[in-house]
C-alpha cells in the first residue's frame, strides 16, 4: 500500500506515492531521477549515498524515504548555482579530490555538511566528517586538501 | 618558450566537471525505456553437480519475463587466455557443475529487481554435493577432489623462469637465507560493483553498456560466448567507478543480461549486491612463497630460487598472467645473475583470483623485500646500501626476459636515505622500514590472441579547429581520458579545451587492450601521438605552402601557432591552416591514424618505473595494532604527463597496498567468504590514512610517448613489505603473512622473548 510523501529536493517540491519500505535513495534516484547519489552498499557503511537532509549529511540508503516526510533533502545536483560549480566542486577538480567518481558525490556532500556545521574544521576534524565515506581510489589526502583549501577561502561562493 | 605547452601542468581532469556535480552517467544509473532487472542465483556449495534446475514456478510469477541456465547458452567456455584453449574453463552459467560458492546457475529478469529477487526463491536447484578443497595445498595432493575433468592434481597452469646457473651459483654464497611467506586474498572493492545493461534489437545487434576496464576484450568474449560476429556487438564504457583488475574479463552480469536480453529481445539491467561482489567476482591471488637468496658477505646477490603456489581458486581468469607476473617481479629491481622460478596455479573450489593492482607484483614485494631486509641484518649491512649495491641500472638486460631502458632506482634509493636520515629520532615502538620495486608499462605477452594493434587512436580535426579524439583506452578513474588528451593536445599543438575525447566503445573507437598493466600512458599514448602527428603532418603540408618557407626549415605547431621552429615568429594560425586544409582536401576532414604493438622488447614490457618506499609505523605492544604514520616514495616513471594523476594514483595506492599490509582480508569458512560487507572488510578509511610525501624523481624513457611510463601499479607494490620491514624495526618481530593483523603482532610479540632463549 503506497503512502503519501512530501519532501522538498534541492528547493524543489515533490509529491510522491511511494511504499513503507521504499529507501530515500531509491526515491532520489530512481523516483525523482537524481542518479548523482550512489549507491555503494546496502548497509550504510560506504557513504557513496550521502546527502543532507534538513542541514545534516546522511546516508540516504539509512533511512525510509517516508521518514523524510516534510524534509528539505539538498543533493549534489543541488551544490552548484546554475552553472556556478560551488567551492568544494571547484577544490575537487583543482586538487584532483576524485578519480572514479563514484563516491564523489557523497564526499562532496558529507564536507558541504561538515562545512555548514563547523566552517574552520581543523584536518582531525575533516577526516573525521568523511570518516564515513569510502574513497578506493584517491587515498583520502587529496580530498582532505581539497576541503581545507576552501577552508582557508581559496575558493570564493559567489553571492 | 618552455619545452611542453601541456605536459606536465596541473590541469583540471576532462572527465571533472561532469564527476563533481553528480551528473556523470554511469552504468549503474543508466535506464532504458522497457527495461528489465536481472538477478543471478548463484551456488551456495562450494562444488557440486547440478542434477535438475527447476524454473517452472519462477517463470509463472508476476512480472517475470525471462529466465535463462546453462542449458539456454550455447554451452562454450571462456576465458582471457584465448590461445590456450584449455585455460578456457569458465561457462558462467554453469550446466553440469559449480566449482564456487557463488557460481551462477540461473538467471532472472523481472520488472523490477525486488520481483526478480522473489523469483529466484522459487527456482529450484537439486544438487549433488561433491567434497571440495579449498588450499591449493591440499589441492595438489593425489586424494584431492578434483574439480575440472582431466586436470590433474588440480594444476592449472605452471611457470618456469631460470637463467644463469643457480645451482652453481648457491655454492659460492657466503650466506643463503630459506624463508617461506605467505600473500594472503584481497577485494578489489570498487566503489561501483559490476554492472552491465544488454540490449539485444531484432536486427540481431547486440549493444552494451558496461563498467569495464577493456571494453573491446568484453565485446570479443561475448561475441564468443553469444555465437555473435564480433561486429555486431557493441561495447560501451561510460564512466566506471573503478577497476583495479578486476573489470577486465567477461563478468557474470555482462554475460547474464546479454544472454536474457537475446531470449526477450529487450535491454536488460543487471548490478551485482555488494555481497556479490565481494563473493562472486575475482580476487587477488593468494600465494604460498618459498624463497631462497644467497649472496656474498660483501651484500651482493648471486643467486634466487623461488618457488611458488597460487590459490587459483575454481576458474583461470588472469591468474595464469598473476603466476607469471609475480615470477618475473620476484627477481626486481636487481640484478641476480642466476635466478630460478617454478610457479604453480592450483585450481581451488573458491571464488576465482585473478589480475588485481600490482598483478602478483606486491605479493613478490613483500616476500622479497622483508627477506633481504633479513638478509641485510644477517650481513651486518644497511638496507638501502644492500639494495643500491644490487639494484638495477639504466640499459640492463635480464636475462632472456627483458630490457631495460630507463631506470632511476639509485636515485630514489639516495632520497630515501635522505628522508630517512631526517627522520631519525622516532618514538617508541616505531621504526621506518623500506622496500624498492618495479613494475611494467603495459604487457608484452598476447594470451587474448588479438589480431589487432595493443593500442591505437584516431585524430580527427574539424573545421573550427576543435579534435575528436577516438581510442579504445578505457578511463576507469585513474585518468586516462586527461592523460591521452594532453599528450594529444601536446603533439598536435593545440590546448587541452579543443580536444575531445570519445573512449571504451568499440562502435566507433578502435580496438585497445584496455587498461590492465598499466598500459595505456605508454602504449595507448604512442597511439596517441602517432595519430596526433599524422594529422599535424597534413596540416603542415598547407601551412609550409601558405608560409612559402625554404623547405630545409622544419615546422611545427605550439600553442595553436604553426610556425617555423628554428624562427617561430614566422608562422599561421592553426585556425586558419585547419580551414584551408579542409578546403584544400575537397571538403574532407583531416584524421590522423596512429597505432602502436610492442616490438623486440623482450618478454615482458616496452619499460620499466621504479622507486623506493619507505614506511614508517608505529606499533601498540598492548594490543598488537600496526599504525601507519607517514609513507614516503621516491618514484620515478619518466615524463610526468599529469601531476595531479601521480599523486592521486600514489596516495590511492597507499591507501590500497596499506590496507593489503596490515588489514584487507577474506578470511573463509569451507570455500564462504565470511566478510562480504564493507562493515565487515576492513580497509583503510580517512581516519587511518597516513600521511604520504612524493620524492618524484626525473627521468626519460624512450620508449615511452614524451618520455612518459607507467605510474599506475607498480605504487601498489612495495607497501606491504615496508609495513613489514617496518613493523620489524619498530619492534622487532618478523611477520611473514599477510596481512600483519594485531593477533599476529601480538602472538609473535609473546613468543620474542622464547625466540631469544
Amino acid at each position: 500500500m503506497k503512502k503519501e510523501l512530501k519532501l522538498t529536493v534541492n528547493g524543489q517540491p515533490y509529491e510522491l506515492y511511494v511504499k513503507p519500505k521504499t529507501l530515500l535513495v531509491q526515491v532520489l534516484r530512481d523516483h525523482i531521477g537524481l542518479t548523482g547519489t550512489k549507491r555503494g552498499c546496502s548497509d550504510s557503511s560506504c557513504g557513496a549515498c550521502t546527502i543532507m537532509l534538513n542541514g545534516m549529511a546522511v546516508k540516504s540508503c539509512s533511512i525510509l524515504a517516508l521518514q523524510a516526510n516534510g524534509a528539505e533533502v539538498h543533493t549534489v545536483e543541488g551544490l552548484a548555482k546554475g552553472t556556478e560549480l560551488h567551492p568544494l566542486q571547484k577544490a575537487f577538480l583543482d586538487y584532483g579530490a576524485y578519480q572514479c567518481g563514484f563516491c564523489t558525490s557523497g564526499m562532496l556532500m558529507a564536507s558541504r555538511a561538515l562545512l555548514e556545521e563547523n566552517p574552520k574544521p581543523t584536518k582531525e576534524q575533516i577526516k573525521e566528517g568523511i570518516d564515513g565515506n569510502i574513497c578506493r581510489c584517491t587515498g583520502y589526502n587529496s580530498i582532505i586538501r581539497a576541503v581545507t583549501a576552501v577552508v582557508k577561502g581559496e575558493y570564493k561562493e559567489e553571492k | 618558450m618552455s619545452k611542453y605547452s601541456v605536459i606536465g601542468q596541473r590541469v583540471r581532469r576532462v572527465d571533472g566537471p561532469e564527476k563533481v556535480t553528480g551528473n556523470a552517467k554511469y552504468t549503474f544509473d543508466i535506464v532504458l525505456p522497457n527495461m528489465l532487472y536481472g538477478k543471478i542465483l548463484r551456488s551456495p556449495h562450494p562444488h557440486a553437480r547440478i542434477l535438475n534446475i527447476d524454473t517452472s514456478k519462477a517463470e509463472k510469477l508476476i512480472g517475470v519475463k525471462g529466465v535463462v541456465t546453462g542449458k539456454d547458452t550455447l554451452g562454450k567456455k571462456q576465458g582471457i587466455w584465448r590461445r590456450f584453449p584449455e585455460l578456457c574453463d569458465e561457462e558462467i552459467l554453469c550446466r553440469e557443475k559449480v566449482r564456487y560458492v557463488g557460481d551462477p546457475v540461473a538467471v532472472v529478469a523481472a520488472v523490477d529487481e525486488d520481483t526478480a529477487e522473489e523469483a529466484l526463491d522459487l527456482i529450484d536447484v537439486e544438487y549433488e554435493p561433491l567434497p571440495a578443497v579449498f588450499d591449493p595445498l591440499e589441492a595438489i595432493k593425489e586424494d584431492a577432489p578434483q574439480i575440472h575433468d582431466g586436470v590433474e592434481l588440480n594444476i592449472n597452469v605452471t611457470r618456469h623462469i631460470e637463467w644463469g646457473d643457480v645451482d652453481e651459483a648457491f655454492k659460492k654464497c657466503d650466506r643463503i637465507r630459506e624463508d617461506q611467506f605467505k600473500c594472503s586474498s584481497q577485494a578489489h572493492m570498487c566503489m561501483e560493483t559490476h554492472d552491465a545493461v544488454a540490449s539485444f534489437d531484432y536486427s540481431g545487434k547486440l549493444t552494451v553498456w558496461t563498467s569495464t576496464q577493456a571494453s573491446y576484450y568484453i565485446q570479443a568474449l561475448l561475441a564468443g560466448m553469444l555465437g555473435l560476429r564480433e561486429g555486431d556487438v557493441r561495447v560501451i564504457k561510460p564512466p566506471t567507478g573503478g577497476g583495479f583488475g578486476s573489470k577486465f574479463e567477461l563478468d557474470s552480469a555482462q554475460f547474464c543480461a546479454s544472454v536474457l536480453s537475446m531470449k526477450i529481445c529487450k535491454p536488460v539491467k543487471i548490478v551485482l549486491s555488494r555481497e556479490e561482489e565481494f563473493t562472486a567476482t575475482k580476487r587477488r591471488t593468494p600465494m604460498y612463497y618459498y624463497l631462497k637468496l644467497g649472496a656474498k658477505k660483501d651484500g651482493t646477490l648471486l643467486a634466487k630460487e623461488v618457488r611458488v603456489i597460487t590459490d587459483g581458486g575454481a576458474y583461470t581468469g588472469m591468474g595464469a598472467t598473476a603466476l607469471y607476473l609475480t615470477g618475473f617481479f620476484s627477481s626486481f629491481p636487481y640484478k641476480y645473475p642466476n635466478y630460478r622460478y617454478d610457479g604453480y596455479r592450483a585450481y581451488t573450489n573458491t571464488a576465482p583470483t585473478s589480475a588485481m593492482r600490482g598483478f602478483g607484483a606486491p605479493q613478490s614485494t613483500f616476500a622479497g623485500e622483508s627477506q633481504l631486509d633479513m638478509m641485510a641484518e644477517e650481513l651486518g649491512i644497511d638496507p638501502v646500501e644492500i639494495r643500491r649495491k644490487n639494484g638495477m641500472t639504466p640499459d640492463y638486460v635480464v636475462p632472456g626476459q627483458a630490457f631495460i631502458q630507463s631506470c632511476g632506482l639509485h636515485e630514489c634509493l639516495d632520497k630515501i636515505e635522505e628522508h630517512i636520515k631526517q627522520r631519525r629520532k622516532l618514538p617508541p615502538n616505531h621504526g621506518i622500514g623500506i622496500a624498492a620495486y618495479g613494475f611494467m608499462s603495459g604487457g608484452i605477452f598476447n594470451w587474448f590472441d588479438t589480431p589487432y594493434a595493443f593500442s591505437a587512436a584516431l585524430v580527427r580535426i574539424n573545421i573550427d579547429g576543435k579534435v575528436d579524439l577516438f581510442t579504445g583506452a578505457c578511463d576507469i578513474g585513474q585518468g586516462s581520458d586527461t592523460t591521452l588528451s594532453m599528450i594529444c593536445a601536446e603533439e598536435l599543438g593545440v590546448k587541452l579545451e579543443d580536444i575531445r575525447i570519445h573512449a571504451g566503445d568499440t562502435g566507433i573507437c578502435p580496438a585497445d587492450l584496455g587498461a590492465w598493466g598499466s598500459r595505456e600512458t605508454l602504449m595507448n599514448g604512442n597511439a596517441v601521438k602517432r595519430a596526433a602527428a599524422d594529422a599535424k603532418n597534413q596540416l603542415l603540408e598547407f601551412a609550409a605552402a601558405k608560409l612559402g618557407a625554404n623547405i630545409v626549415y622544419d615546422m611545427d605547431i605550439k600553442d595553436r601557432w604553426i610556425h617555423l621552429v628554428d624562427r617561430p615568429e614566422r608562422g599561421v594560425s592553426y585556425f586558419d591552416i585547419v580551414k584551408e586544409a579542409i578546403r584544400g582536401k575537397d571538403g574532407e576532414v583531416i584524421i590522423g591514424r596512429g597505432h602502436y604493438t610492442p616490438h623486440r622488447k623482450g618478454m615482458i614490457s616496452p619499460a620499466y618505473s621504479f622507486g623506493v618506499q619507505a614506511a614508517e609505523v608505529g606499533v601498540d605492544t598492548e594490543t598488537g595494532k600496526v599504525k601507519l604514520v607517514n609513507v614516503t616514495t621516491a618514484h620515478e616513471s619518466g615524463t610526468v604527463i599529469n601531476p595531479v594523476g601521480i599523486e592521486g594514483q600514489l596516495e590511492g595506492a597507499i591507501m590500497m597496498a596499506g590496507g593489503y599490509g596490515f588489514c584487507e582480508d577474506q578470511p573463509m569458512d569451507e570455500g564462504k567468504i565470511l566478510n562480504p560487507s564493507i562493515a565487515d572488510y576492513k580497509l583503510i578509511r580517512s581516519l587511518d590514512m597516513p600521511e604520504t610525501k612524493i620524492l618524484e624523481i626525473d627521468t626519460y624513457e624512450p620508449e615511452g610517448p614524451f618520455g612518459a611510463k607507467e605510474a599506475g601499479e607498480g605504487l601498489t607494490n612495495p607497501t606491504a613489505g615496508a609495513i613489514a620491514n617496518a613493523v620489524y624495526k619498530a619492534v622487532g618481530v618478523r611477520i611473514n603473512n599477510l596481512p600483519i593483523t594485531p593477533e599476529k603482532v601480538l602472538r609473535a610479540l609473546k613468543e620474542k622473548p622464547k625466540q631469544k632463549k
